[in-house]
């Protein structure tokens, strides 16, 4: 029964995220956070940063890590089958087309229409991400009091190492916790 | 991040296809739903040695991070309460939320950088049915692709007119 929602869910993950890695968080924050009680807001930033600092996809990163702790080594099998499944189907129907597919302007449209939602998802995701990580908790305080101050330097210091050099992400990552490991225990 | 990885290991070492066929089968990966690196591995397998290959190629691009992740979740499990342990996640998630926040900016200026009002004005009205409202997102992203659609046909059917 278990295994049958864990199939489900990342189904739909592995079905409706298009445009690779990270359009598929807020696809899983929806299925595991919201929908089930699989992870808690906080393990689902946990895992956000494994995948980011392990290789592979987000995706498959996260059906393992929520199906072993659903389900065991069963479950993380049955998650990732289920999202790998849609991607077989499909994919294998479009190279089979190969040909017919390469001009098809309407499904280009199409994608081209999916770009702003996939943008707009991927803030919304990561702004709950940023909550978490400033106020350590999922909804923003009304009064906004209560921030986080290394959170917030780390946060920022990040971003315009990102934005200035192009510093690879699995650094920036790297340096936050060896800076948060360093902030916390000095302040 | 897989195309430098996919044209040193199957255009130059193993010669299984060819630079161009290799470029269309990362535009379909990326435009397929699922993972990008399992949809290109699918096509792979697939052009060498039809279904069964393709499901091969799934198998070898899934293990290592079923077995990595399996790994790590051990560990997890076993470190995730211990307080130094707790600083460093605490400090990673900043780190995580501003390389999100960097890809948000990266790919919204690509997208305004087109010149047309329709997919910034689609992009803030999804982020607010998202965000605020809690439409679902599946819906969301439907709605939106029926809009692409509906632009593609109406401009393409403009230029068929002039």
């Amino acid at each position: 029964m278990i295994c049958w929602e864990l199939f489900c869910s990342f189904f739909q993950i592995g079905l409706f995220s298009i445009g690779g890695g990270y359009a598929a968080m807020p696809l899983i924050q929806h299925q595991v956070v919201d929908l089930h009680p699989w992870l808690t807001m906080t393990q689902f930033a946990d895992i956000m940063t494994i995948a980011e600092m392990t290789p592979g996809p987000v995706a498959i990163n996260s059906a393992t890590f929520v199906g072993i702790r659903v389900a065991g080594l069963p479950g993380a099998v049955i998650a990732t089958l289920g999202c790998v499944a849609p991607s077989c189907v499909i994919v294998m129907t479009l190279a089979a087309l190969y040909h017919k597919y390469r001009g098809l302007t309407l499904v280009q449209g199409i994608l081209a229409g999916l770009r702003p939602a996939v943008i707009a998802m991927i803030a919304s995701a990561g702004l709950s991400l940023l909550i978490l990580a400033l106020y350590g908790q999922r909804t923003l305080p009304a009064d906004l009091t209560g921030i986080d101050p290394a959170a917030a330097v780390i946060f920022a210091v990040g971003l315009f190492v990102l934005r200035r050099w192009k510093v690879s992400p699995i650094r920036v990552i790297l340096g936050s916790g060896l800076a948060g490991l360093l902030l916390y225990t000095l302040l | 991040m897989i195309v430098p990885l996919m044209r040193r290991k199957f255009v130059e070492e193993l010669g299984w296809i060819e630079e161009g066929e290799m470029l269309d089968m990362i535009a379909i990966a990326q435009s397929s739903p699922g993972a990008i690196a399992v949809n290109a591995s699918i096509l792979v397998g697939y052009h060498v040695a039809g279904a069964p290959g393709a499901l091969l190629t799934v198998l070898g691009t899934v293990l290592p991070p079923l077995i990595i992740i399996s790994a790590v979740s051990l560990v997890y499990r076993q470190f995730r309460d211990d307080p130094l342990v707790d600083l460093v996640m605490a400090g990673m998630l900043a780190g995580v939320a501003a390389v999100i926040c960097d890809v948000v900016i990266r790919m919204t200026k690509q997208l305004l950088g087109q010149k047309r009002a329709l997919p910034g004005a689609v992009l803030l009205a999804a982020f607010a049915a998202v965000r605020f409202l809690r439409v679902n997102i599946v819906l969301v992203l439907l709605a939106c692709g029926l809009i692409g659609a509906a632009d593609t046909l109406c401009r393409s059917r403009k230029g068929a007119g002039m």
